[in-house]
């Protein structure tokens, strides 16, 4: 089977969410992978050393700039006509444009896979992960979102790809890119974050969440989260939410406090490597997915905590 | 302008979903059931953008079950001029979903499309961009928020570590992130009134529509358990933990 892989880039540097799916790819098969940009060629050299990839295919041109699905997706569907999956990160860049690409293959998506369990055979979470589906498809070509915390990141060196340029790329004329607003915080962003200090409604108001909750997130380089109950009291804006309807994140260390652990919140975060809850409440629904609990008022615990770091 | 607004009935996102015994599925029966919330705020912004003097009708519709009807009233009630269901009893993928919303929207020539950006039970996030692709139209995802002009839509979308925004000629499709609004709630003489609202009812075969599903669900499973870890007694102890596994070392 050859693949063909998306590269998530920003024109000059190939981001981290391609190396999983090139893992996810090379239990397929062939691994090629797509760099569609405008002046994006040090992002196909990057690509063409990362182990498994064989071919990189390097569109460039000024109508892929910005990502645009209404652009992008036509150039996949048709080198699709050569490979037989196209596969994307589950990012939001992924789930913007691979689903374009399967409705103009005709195919049915199969959406942020957790494994490969043969040729057309994925598994799924359902239910915000409250349910692992295992899928199968029967179209002839296959399109797939890759969760990336699901896979190992494949080695960005030892790789020996060729880099073939492909034309054909236009500009769609249904949409423009007008600004793009990206956070430029020493915060890493929730989804990519290594260590995340989530806070929830105990903590009473925006001002003690920010007097908590920051210096300890500080002192751990952490993504700051919240659940839902304190981004609806309004201490927090709603971007913070993890859980069901908010942010789905799996990083190493979550740790949770005066959070109670609400179903919704647990389906955002229960597949994080080690859940820590801080919570005044020995019955708290948290204590049942932590691997570390420690009963204590916050307001004392958290400070303490970040003072022994 | 005209606002096509499509619903999901799903599971209300408060219930914990439960795996049937059988391994074939998730168990709905004598479960609570409300409109997808990303859906709700879908159906929010059509009603603002309609307030605001730049649509004169928000039409709402669905694929799925009979009582889908309920999920449409409530479109309804929250101030959807009249509702569509294509009704049927199998389990309809995205991709044919959008097949029948590109028939409603040939005939029904709305200037927008707002849609949540994923249902909450089948987590697909595919049922927007599929239909912007069978349309041709442009397509805005998880949308923050959404600016009509004569012509075109402006829409700020929230993208992995910030905001990206895009201009799209109209027609077009727009799907609703969290960020974008609070909907409302019907209140009791509206949902009075949704009930003599129009709601027609067709079948995927008065469109012409194949919709067996491309996917076989083998198996469905609960994810890994989680067991309830250790507690340690005070800061100390969790310091010393956490310093074991390398963090804040």
């Amino acid at each position: 089977m050859k693949t063909l892989v998306w590269v998530e880039h920003d024109n000059a540097v190939m981001k981290d969410a391609t190396l999983a799916v090139v893992t996810a790819a090379g239990k397929l098969g062939e691994v090629h992978a797509l760099v569609a940009g405008k002046g994006c060629a040090a992002v196909a050299d990057q690509v063409a050393k990362v182990a498994g990839v064989a071919t990189v295919h390097l569109a460039d041109d000024a109508s892929l700039e910005n990502g645009l699905a209404e652009n992008v997706a036509p150039l996949v569907a048709s080198l699709m006509a050569s490979h037989d999956a196209f596969l994307a990160p589950a990012t939001t860049t992924g789930k913007n444009i691979a689903p374009r690409v399967a409705a103009l293959l005709d195919v049915m998506q199969i959406s942020d896979i957790l494994s490969v369990e043969g040729p057309k055979t994925f598994t799924r979470p359902i239910y915000a992960g409250n349910a692992i589906a295992t899928v199968e498809s029967s179209d002839a070509k296959l399109v797939i979102t890759v969760r990336g915390t699901a896979f190992e990141k494949a080695a960005t060196e030892g790789g020996s790809g060729t880099v073939e340029a492909v034309g054909g790329a236009s500009d769609s004329g249904l949409s423009s890119f007008v600004s793009a607003e990206i956070a430029k915080s020493e915060r890493p962003e929730l989804t990519s974050a290594k260590i995340i200090v989530s806070g929830g409604r105990a903590l009473g108001s925006g001002e003690k969440f920010e007097e908590v909750i920051t210096p300890l997130a500080d002192k751990l380089g952490a993504g700051i989260g919240a659940s839902r109950a304190a981004v609806d009291a309004g201490y927090v804006p709603n971007d913070y939410q993890v859980g069901q309807t908010g942010k789905i994140v799996a990083p190493e260390v979550y740790l949770a406090v005066g959070i109670s652990g609400a179903i919704q919140h647990l389906a955002g975060m229960k597949d994080s490597k080690t859940i820590i809850a801080i919570n005044k409440d020995e019955d708290a629904p948290i204590f049942q997915v932590a691997d570390i609990g420690l009963v204590a008022d916050l307001f004392t615990a958290v400070p303490e905590l970040t003072g022994k770091l | 302008m005209k606002i096509l607004v499509p619903v999901k009935r799903v599971i209300d996102y408060n219930v914990k979903p439960r795996v049937k015994a059988d391994g074939t599925g998730v168990d709905l029966a004598n479960v609570k059931m409300s409109m997808n919330p990303f859906d709700e705020i879908a159906v929010e912004e059509a009603l603002r953008i309609k307030e605001a003097g730049k649509a004169e009708e928000v039409i709402a519709v669905s694929v799925g079950p009979a009582k889908a009807q309920e999920t449409l009233r409530t479109a309804l009630a929250m101030g959807a001029d009249r509702a569509i269901l294509i009704e049927t009893d199998e389990t309809v993928e995205p991709l044919a979903v959008a097949k029948l919303l590109a028939k409603v929207a040939a005939e029904e020539n709305p200037g927008l499309i707002l849609l949540g950006k994923q249902a909450i039970d089948d987590d697909s996030n595919q049922t927007g961009q599929m239909l912007a692709a069978l349309l041709g139209w442009g397509q805005a995802t998880f949308a923050n928020t959404v600016t009509v002009e004569a012509d075109s839509i402006t829409v700020a979308r929230d993208v992995d570590g910030g905001l990206q925004t895009v201009k799209l000629n109209t027609p077009a499709i727009v799907t609703t992130d969290l960020r974008l609004n609070e909907p409302r709630y019907a209140s009791l003489p509206n949902i009075m009134k949704a009930k003599k609202k129009p709601l027609d009812v067709k079948t995927p075969g008065d469109y012409g529509v194949d919709i067996t599903p491309r996917l076989t669900t083998l198996k469905v499973a609960e994810p890994p358990v989680r067991s309830a870890g250790i507690k340690v007694a005070d800061v100390d102890a969790l310091v010393g933990k956490l310093k074991e596994m390398g963090v804040g070392a």
